[in-house]
Formats: C-alpha cells, structure tokens, sequence
C-alpha cells in the first residue's frame, strides 16, 4: 500500500502548493508505515521531479504526454486512477487547487473514495478512524471530518502545511503512461487566455500578495498597488467592486465569491474589510490594513494597521520595500 | 432546452458562525438562510437562457422542509418547477447522488448549480454529478452561452487566466460571478410562485462517505499594531524583523 500524491507543474517547476502537498503526503505515509509515490503530468521538468526526494517522495510517475501538456480533466483523472491503482494508493493526496479538486472529485466517484477538500491538518489516526480538519463557512470555522471509505482523498489547502526540505534526497523518475481514450478529451480546452499580473506570480499560489479596493479611486491609481507588490515580490489582489467596475481584470477579485487565498502576507489598501471580502483573505498569516477612516471594520481582522491617506502612505512604503537589502 | 439548477440553503454571509455546545452542529439560532451566492448566477444564466430560447428550468434542492422557503424564492425568481430531495444533506458524495438520480430520470440538457456552497465550501458536488452521469463537467465557468442546440461555450477561470471550451449537450456546470447579474423576485414573480409546483421526492439509497466529528472556531488574533502614518516605512522594518514575512 502506498500514499500517491499529485504534483502540479508551472512553467516546468513544481508549484509551492503541490510541493506542500508531497509534505503531507509523504508525513501521512511515514505514520502509516508506507511509502510516498508522487504522479506528475505534461509540463514539468524531470530534474524538478526528481528533487521532490527532498519533501519525502521516493519514486514519481511521470506522463509526458504532449497533449497533456494543458490541464485536461478526464485524462488527467484516468492517469491518476492507473498510477493509483499500479501502486495500490489507499491515500491520494492533492494540493487545494482548481485542477487538485477537480480531478480529487472525479477519482473519489471512480475509486469509491472520501473526499476532503481545503484540508488545514494532517490526519488523525486513532482507534483506527482517519481524520482531518478542514476549513468550512468560508474561513469562518473548521470541522473536523471523519473519512470512512477505504481510499481516502485530501486536497490540501495552501499554506497550512510547511514544505520539508532534506536536501540531498532524490527521488527515481519513471516513465508512466495511462491509455487514454477520445472521450477523455471532450472537455479539452480550445482555447487559453493567460492575464498573469505584472511579475507573474499566480495568485492563489503567491506568498504575499498586495490588494486594492474602492479607496483608491479608480485604475489609473493602480500604479501604487503594482509598485508595492513588485518591490516586495507579491501578486496583485483586489476588491470586488473593483473587478466588477472593470478596473482589475476577475480573476484578482478576492472574498466570499472570488477566490479564497491564504498568504503569508497579505496587505489592502483601501478596502472596508466588509465580511465577505475578510472571507476570501481570513487565513493569511499577516495581515495589513491601511485605510483613512479609523473605524473601517479591517482594522479588528488586522496584525499592522496604518491609518492614513493611500495617496500618502503607500509612496513611502514602497520607498522602504525598495531599501530594503534583497 | 431542460435545464436543471440546483441549489443549496446556506446561513447569509453576513451571517454570524456559532456551533451548539457540544461543537457537533451548526448554530441555527437568529440565523437568516439564503440561496447559496454562487446558485444564484447559475440560476439567472438557467432563467436568460430560456428567456432567450424557450424551455424550462428546475431547481433541485436536496434538503430538509425548512428549505423550502428559498425554494420559493428561487421560483419567484423565475424557475418553472422545483423538486426537493427529502434529506438531509449528509456530505458532497451523498447530494451528487441524488442529483444524479433525478438528472437520469428526467434527461436534461443542462444541469448547472455554484461552484460551491458558502458553508461547506467543497467544489466537488459538479464534478462528481458530471461523473456519476458520464457526461462532461466544465467548473468553474463565468460565461455560457449557446452555439446552437447541441453545443455550449463556456469560459471558465483558471489560475492566472481563463479558458474556453466547448461542450456538446447535455453537460454540468458550476457557475461563478460573473455569469449573470442575480435578479430580485419582484411581485408577480413572488405572487405566481405560490402555485408553482414543488414536488417532495425521496432520497434513492445512498451513503456518505465522510461524517463530521465536531466543529471548531479559528484563534482569535492577537490584536493589531497601530503605525504612524508619518512613520509608514517602519511597516517595512516590521514585517521583515517581527513578522518576518519580507
Ligand atoms: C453576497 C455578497 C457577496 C460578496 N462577495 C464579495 C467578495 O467576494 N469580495 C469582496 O471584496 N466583496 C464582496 N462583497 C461586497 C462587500 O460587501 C463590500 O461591498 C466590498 O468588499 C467593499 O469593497 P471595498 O472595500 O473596496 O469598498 P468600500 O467598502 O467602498 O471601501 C473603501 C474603503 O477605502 C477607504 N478609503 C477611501 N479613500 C481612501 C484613501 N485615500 N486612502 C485610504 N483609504 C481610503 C474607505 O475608508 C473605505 O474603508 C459581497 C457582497 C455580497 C452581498
């Protein structure tokens, strides 16, 4: 029996959440006594692959099937189902992602598994129960939730595990391939449209990310908020009244009904910190808050707060960022 | 064009989240319940696109009678019908299940619901329909439109930017802003959904896969650290030495 866990790639290297994910996968084999198998697909690059020895992965599978070089579902879930089964995988681990649910989803109907998403722990193994926290009511509470079929599926939340690093460790790659057939790409994509921010950093994988909202008036403000964000090596953020008046493109827009993130650092400008923006932004580590009305509801959900003028403020914070010796 | 909405009852984002004593269940009390934010653009895509085509669209809700309020609001809304699955929704695997069995019997063309609950927060319920059917599942997608009577093209977001696809029918979806602008029941709406029909059917036998032992709240923060506006670069210092997050 063994522990799989699915790896994601970006531009060739590995993402920081599917390397958060061979963490926990390969701390759940060692507590049950198994092994820990990575699975990777399309663009990654072999040497990547093989450093990932380093978060406790002993073997990857690897498919480099060029038509999966782009995330297609139903190929991605009959790949991951053969290396399951080749390697009698009881547990599947996968980072919180799109692509991570998605396919965890569609393996717990073929597998007969549980499923639990967002997951924040490592499993609770007692009394022979499997057990996990995960976030619920929008970064608002957890639950902790029993799995109780025999395969048991987790996709991992960011940034609630830390990445182990042994350095030295390498891992075997080998080939791997699954037959696939035409209607496993009836869902393939006809087009991709990328709109990475400046500096290119993903959003949901970002370490630090900056954020605006209404306070800052209008797009061609949004200078203050690219600035900060490249002195400091963060993605972009951004309120949803903002992205619904057009000024920031959708995919930025934070909060109950945009995407959730969970930082280290997280810092807005000029945004009210309404409840369901805090539920997109909650589980950051750090937050910061800098907005001119003291009373702005942000300040309660805060770490650092700086009561003042955007206009005013944010110039001298990039002044310091940029000071600041790399 | 059929097509089938489905929709969840969820405490109102504003709402304020408490467990009862022994943390085993949600807190109803004081709470207000409303459609699922994300089943609402799915909802008013479903109600323009019959508008635009002709058809019918149904809301399906797996859930207890104190659901049928939102039930209501959805016909009000502008759904023809609804069905309500008489269970409580156990876990993701148990409510696909039922959605499933009622997409079998009834032959769909669309089946669209959010692309997850605000309380439960799975994003597995699509997928897993889609599965269990063995027809396509295209989540999470922020524009549908119809190309003619066989095939849709859905845009849906992707880390750091979109995708476009094209699916034939039939084939679920799960929604997400900004596919439609959610409308509010007006009085004719609100009038004609009394009479509307929701029918009452029994869950199919189905187990969950997963149970939840207990709830818990997040740490309360520490409290935050106020800086001088005239001081602001000391921020910086901070974040790196204290925090150490630069
Ligand atoms: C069902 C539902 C779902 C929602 N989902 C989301 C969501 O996912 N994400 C989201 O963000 N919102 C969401 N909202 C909207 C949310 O309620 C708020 O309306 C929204 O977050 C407010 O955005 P804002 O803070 O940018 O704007 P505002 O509330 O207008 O706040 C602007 C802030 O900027 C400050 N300010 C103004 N000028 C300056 C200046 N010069 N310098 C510094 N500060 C300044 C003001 O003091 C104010 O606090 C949702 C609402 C509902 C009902």
């Amino acid at each position: 029996m063994s522990v799989l866990v699915f790896v994601e790639g970006l531009n060739g290297e590995i993402k920081n959440s599917s390397l958060e994910a061979a963490s926990y996968g390969s701390q759940v084999a060692t507590a049950l006594g198994a092994t820990a198998t990575a699975v990777a697909i399309g663009d990654v690059n072999e040497a990547a692959l093989a450093r990932l020895g380093e978060q406790g992965i002993s073997k990857v599978l690897f498919d480099a099937d060029a038509r999966l070089k782009q995330f297609v579902a139903d190929a991605y879930v009959a790949v991951i189902a053969a290396a399951a089964q080749k390697e009698n995988a009881k547990v599947l681990v996968f980072s919180n992602t799109g692509i991570g649910a998605t396919v965890g989803s569609k393996l717990a109907v073929r597998l007969n598994g549980s499923l639990a998403t967002n997951v924040t722990t490592l499993p609770k193994t007692e009394g022979g129960t499997f057990t996990v926290t995960r976030s619920v009511f929008s970064g608002k509470a957890f639950a902790d939730v029993e799995l109780t079929a025999d395969v048991k599926i987790i996709a991992v939340k960011k940034n609630a595990i830390d990445i182990s690093r042994n350095s030295g460790n390498t891992a075997t790659v080998e080939n791997f391939s699954a037959s696939l057939a035409d209607a496993d790409f009836a869902v393939a994509p006809k087009e991709t449209v990328m709109q990475d921010s400046e500096g290119g950093i993903l959003l949901p994988e970002a370490e630090r990310v900056v954020s605006g909202g209404r306070g800052l008036k209008g797009p061609e403000n949004w200078h203050l908020v690219e600035d900060l964000a490249k002195a400091i090596g963060a993605a972009t953020a951004c309120s949803k009244p903002v992205s619904d008046q057009d000024w920031r493109p959708h995919h930025e827009h934070v909060g109950q009904t945009g995407i959730t993130i969970s930082p280290n650092l997280y810092i807005a400008i000029g945004i009210s910190g309404a409840i369901q923006h805090l539920a997109g932004v909650n589980s950051s580590k750090v937050i910061v808050v800098i907005n001119k009305d003291p009373e702005a509801p942000f300040f309660k959900a805060a770490d650092y707060g700086i009561v003042g003028d955007a206009f005013e403020v944010v110039p001298k914070l990039i002044e310091a960022a940029k000071a600041l010796d790399k | 064009m059929k097509i089938l909405v489905c929709i969840s009852n969820v405490p109102d984002t504003t709402a304020k989240i408490n467990f009862t004593a022994d943390n085993k269940s949600f807190d109803k009390n004081g709470v207000q319940y409303v459609i699922n934010p994300w089943d609402e653009y799915a909802l008013t895509r479903a109600i323009e696109l019959k508008e635009a085509k002709g058809g019918t669209v149904t809301v399906l809700n797996v859930g207890e009678a104190d659901t049928e309020p939102n039930i209501r609001k959805a016909l009000a809304i502008g759904a023809d019908d609804a069905i309500r699955v008489n269970a409580y929704p156990k876990d993701s695997f148990f409510v696909a299940q039922q959605i499933a069995a009622i997409a079998k019997e009834n032959s769909y063309d669309i089946i669209l619901m959010g692309k997850e609950s605000i309380d439960y927060n799975g994003f597995q319920v699509h997928n897993m329909v889609g599965e269990l059917l063995g027809i396509p599942s295209v989540t999470p997608a922020f524009k549908l439109d119809l190309l003619d009577d066989t095939t849709a093209r859905l845009e849906r977001e992707i880390e750091g930017g979109k995708e476009i696809v094209e699916v034939k029918l039939p084939f679920v979806a799960s929604a997400q802003q900004p596919m439609s602008e959610p409308r509010i029941p007006n009085m004719r709406g609100i009038m004609t959904a009394r009479t509307k029909p929701l029918k009452v059917v029994e869950p199919v036998g189905a187990e969950a896969k997963t149970s939840i032992a207990a709830y818990s709240k997040p740490e309360k923060k520490g409290g935050v650290k106020m800086i001088d506006p005239e001081n602001a670069g000391e921020l910086i210092t901070l974040l790196r030495n204290e925090a150490k997050v630069l």
